[in-house]
């Protein structure tokens, strides 16, 4: 269904009185819930929902030649595709730019923050070096996909263990694992991501009040340095505005990144758990 | 009154076994059998058996009352988008007289709500009419969605449910058979509050006293919201 | 049943056991209808969408509606990864879990339209087709589309001589004696009929027959399952 100028202008309306059509405050976040070891030939995978949002994400590696100018560090290639089975707005074919656009800031955000020590993933310098692959799948858009496919990102990454590489045979012993993780930062990256609707700045809207958008600005933090910036959607932002958000998001970092930490921890401890049932 | 507690059907599962039975919709006849053709509540009234949907696309029928969205504007009326699997057309003959035909996009424009009825049903598509009293543009408000096969529930016997939550909200309420419900209030809260009772009564379609459970929903949220006013008896007991 | 190299299986199972099954409806909140389906480890998640008027237009039916299926595997569902786009493979279990389904879907009151059904896999070990015929059948039943009955579906293989249930993937590997056969079948879940049916390996007719009685049989099994779970729907 399109939606409808009337919710459109309803939703201005609300947002002037400081209210949603969920009842949520303009920078609320939904209820979240964060499992891990969703997927298991997966290295490490995650399934994080936000509402009624989905996100699926998994980790897989493979030891490859590094970069010629990054000749003792691992890799990171970050892909996510909008499958039809998430909404009725996605079509089957090759990734639009909705798509690329998500899966490039995830990646920058986790590149940019150095969450992925990828000096520790290097075997050989110049020769081998590992590359983590992290793909990110949309399971139900009911809006906000992107920072859900970061924290997604993060509990996949670090639920991930490091395969078995055979050094005589130079080759990857796909479905072993050693008892290493992936070695990553202590503080973990988050998106946040502020919507212009009118007057008012939202977090984390639905989807009605994401078509209702008119400008969007997109945060990644990590401790207290911000990484990854990115404006999209055809408005403008008054520069105060601007400057509230990014006040805004270092506060948001402070009050959830604990939280979400301590989620992601519980949940890979969960599923080691029921490994062993 | 308690709501009759029905059982839940599969397509295939034999559902009445006998010549005397007559199949209803969703269900269809096999031999001495009653076959179920759709997942939902079986129903039997009298003799004929049918299948209550739980779920499923809206399935427009002559007479509905719909809410619609303009999708797009031809030389001679709006198609519009009524939620169904049917191409939907609301011809400018089906509007009021005073409708000039030179400029359609003055009166309805893409994106705007509509309240209108099924005319007509023909595998070609759906014509719409806005010709009866109280159709037509809806303003102001908010539009929720539910599935379509909930309505008889948020609409209940003789209208009864949709009124109690309309008196109890104080707003205006035209619900679609197409599941789309429009609200408008006095105020943010008081749509809130409609919205959240009519999605209290399409969450528990299985549970029974349905009626009274609402009638408590609605006590307990005007309580909250200070709004209880001496309707109590004569007595003046509070 | 039993005769040859392979007396045991590599779980433990009895010949004739499938792995344990979970299914549950209602999975995807955006889709019209949608499930999920597993045998032990493969998991299958299928979403139903439709029917709704498709596009283009020169592709609509008026006769009735069309069955439109899209199968896919997550890339990290794999030991390796696969990469992500629809491979040949995933062509063809598209094409043949449509003729699956088809027989029993009933769309002659919706010309013109489309349902579209999307199954992934979000974890494989093998029988991943039959998994996602399972899933698919649920969430088909799940969005009110009209069905003349469900599908069920299963995988039955010949290691060596000994025929068994709902393989895994270290039996597809099997290699000791006549090696592997791996049979995918599924079944209308009242009326019994085949719908579904693709071999690989080496296999002479009557033990084909064998195998098809005994994937029969544990399709009724699956239908159970599937019956309990639609019935247990809260919402």
């Amino acid at each position: 269904m399109i939606v409808s100028n009337l919710t459109k202008n309803r939703i201005h309306d609300y947002l002037k009185e400081g209210k949603r059509f969920d009842n949520r405050g303009l920078l609320d976040y939904r209820n979240l819930t964060i499992e891990t070891g969703i997927s298991k030939n997966a290295e490490g995978s995650a399934r994080v929902r936000l509402g009624k949002t989905e996100v699926v994400a998994g980790v897989k590696m493979n030891v490859v030649e590094p970069y010629t100018d990054h000749e003792d560090e691992g890799t990171l290639i970050t892909t996510l595709e909008l499958m039809p089975l998430a909404s009725s707005k996605f079509e089957s074919g090759p990734p639009r730019i909705e798509a690329i656009e998500m899966a490039r800031i995830v990646d920058r955000t986790v590149r940019e923050s150095k969450y992925i020590d990828f000096k520790k993933l290097s075997i050989e310098k110049g020769e081998k070096v590992w590359a983590v692959m992290l793909d990110l799948f949309p399971m139900n858009d009911d809006g906000n996909l992107l920072d859900v496919a970061c924290v997604a990102a993060v509990a996949a990454l670090k639920d991930a263990k490091i395969p078995v590489f055979d050094e005589e045979t130079g080759k990857v012993k796909f479905g072993e694992w050693t008892d290493k993780k992936v070695p990553l930062a202590k503080d973990i990256p988050l998106l946040f991501t502020f919507h212009k609707i009118g007057n008012s700045i939202i977090l984390d809207p639905v989807v009605e009040e994401e078509e209702s958008s008119d400008a969007r600005l997109s945060i990644g933090i990590i401790g207290g340095k911000i990484n990854a910036l990115q404006k999209g959607n055809a408005e403008s932002f008054e520069l105060n505005n601007v400057y509230e958000i990014l006040e805004e998001s270092e506060k948001k970092y402070k009050e959830m990144s604990k939280k979400i930490e301590e989620m992601i921890d519980k949940a890979i401890k969960k599923s080691k758990e029921n490994k062993n049932d | 009154m308690t709501e009759k507690e029905r059982e839940i059907v599969i397509p295939g599962e034999i559902i009445k076994e006998g010549d005397d039975y007559l199949p209803g919709e969703g269900t269809r006849r096999e031999g001495k059998n009653i076959i179920a053709s759709r997942f939902g509540l079986k129903d039997e009234q009298n003799r004929l058996v049918r299948i209550i949907p739980l779920s499923g696309v809206y399935i427009p029928r002559r007479g509905n009352l719909v809410i619609g969205t303009v999708a797009d504007i031809s030389f001679n009326g709006w198609m519009m988008d009524i939620n169904a699997p049917y191409s939907s057309f609301l011809p400018v003959t089906e509007c009021p007289r005073f409708f000039k035909k030179d400029d359609l996009a003055e009166y309805f424009g893409i994106g705007d709500l509509i309240a209108c009825k099924v005319d007509s049903v023909k595998r070609k598509g759906v014509d719409l009419t806005i010709m009866p009293r109280g159709l037509g543009k809806l303003e102001d408000g908010m539009i929720i969605q539910v599935n379509s096969n909930k309505v008889p529930r948020v609409i209940g016997k003789e209208g009864s449910m949709i009124s109690m939550i309309k008196e109890a909200t104080g707003c205006e309420i035209t619900i679609g058979q197409n599941g789309l419900v429009w609200i408008k209030g006095n105020s943010v809260d008081d749509e809130l509050f409609a919205k959240e009772t009519i999605m209290f009564v399409t969450e528990k379609s299985f549970v029974d006293g349905l009626t009274e459970k609402t009638e408590k929903f609605l006590e307990e949220g005007m309580k909250k919201r200070g709004k209880i006013e001496s309707a109590r008896n004569e007595e003046g007991e509070i | 049943m039993s005769e040859g190299s392979y007396k045991k299986r590599f779980d433990g199972r009895k010949l004739d056991e499938t792995r344990k099954i979970k299914a549950e409806v209602g999975i995807i909140p955006n889709a019209d209808g949608s499930a999920m389906f597993s045998f032990g480890d493969t998991i299958a998640i299928a979403a139903v969408y439709g029917p709704k008027v498709m596009h283009p237009q020169h592709n609509q039916n008026p006769e009735k509606g069309t069955l439109r299926v899209n199968y896919d595997m997550l890339t990290f569902s794999v030991t390796e990864r696969k990469k992500p786009g629809p491979s040949r493979r995933s062509q063809e279990i598209s094409k043949v879990t449509e003729w699956a389904l088809e027989p029993v879907v009933m769309l002659d009151d919706f010309p013109n339209t489309v349902v579209d059904v999307h199954i992934t896999i979000l974890q494989a070990n093998a029988s991943t087709r039959c998994a996602g015929i399972n899933a698919a059948a649920l969430a088909l039943a799940h969005a009110g589309i009209p069905m003349k009955e469900l599908v069920c579906s299963v995988s039955v293989g010949k290691m060596d001589k000994t025929i068994v249930v709902d393989v895994i993937k270290e039996e597809e590997d099997y290699e000791e004696g006549e090696g592997a056969t791996d049979i995918a079948m599924s079944f209308t879940s009242n009326s019994g009929k085949l719908t579904h049916l693709q071999l690989d390996g080496n296999i002479s007719a009557k033990e084909l027959k064998e195998a098809i009685e005994t994937g029969k049989k544990a399709c009724k099994e699956i239908y159970e399952i599937q019956k309990k779970t639609l019935k247990s729907i809260k919402e």
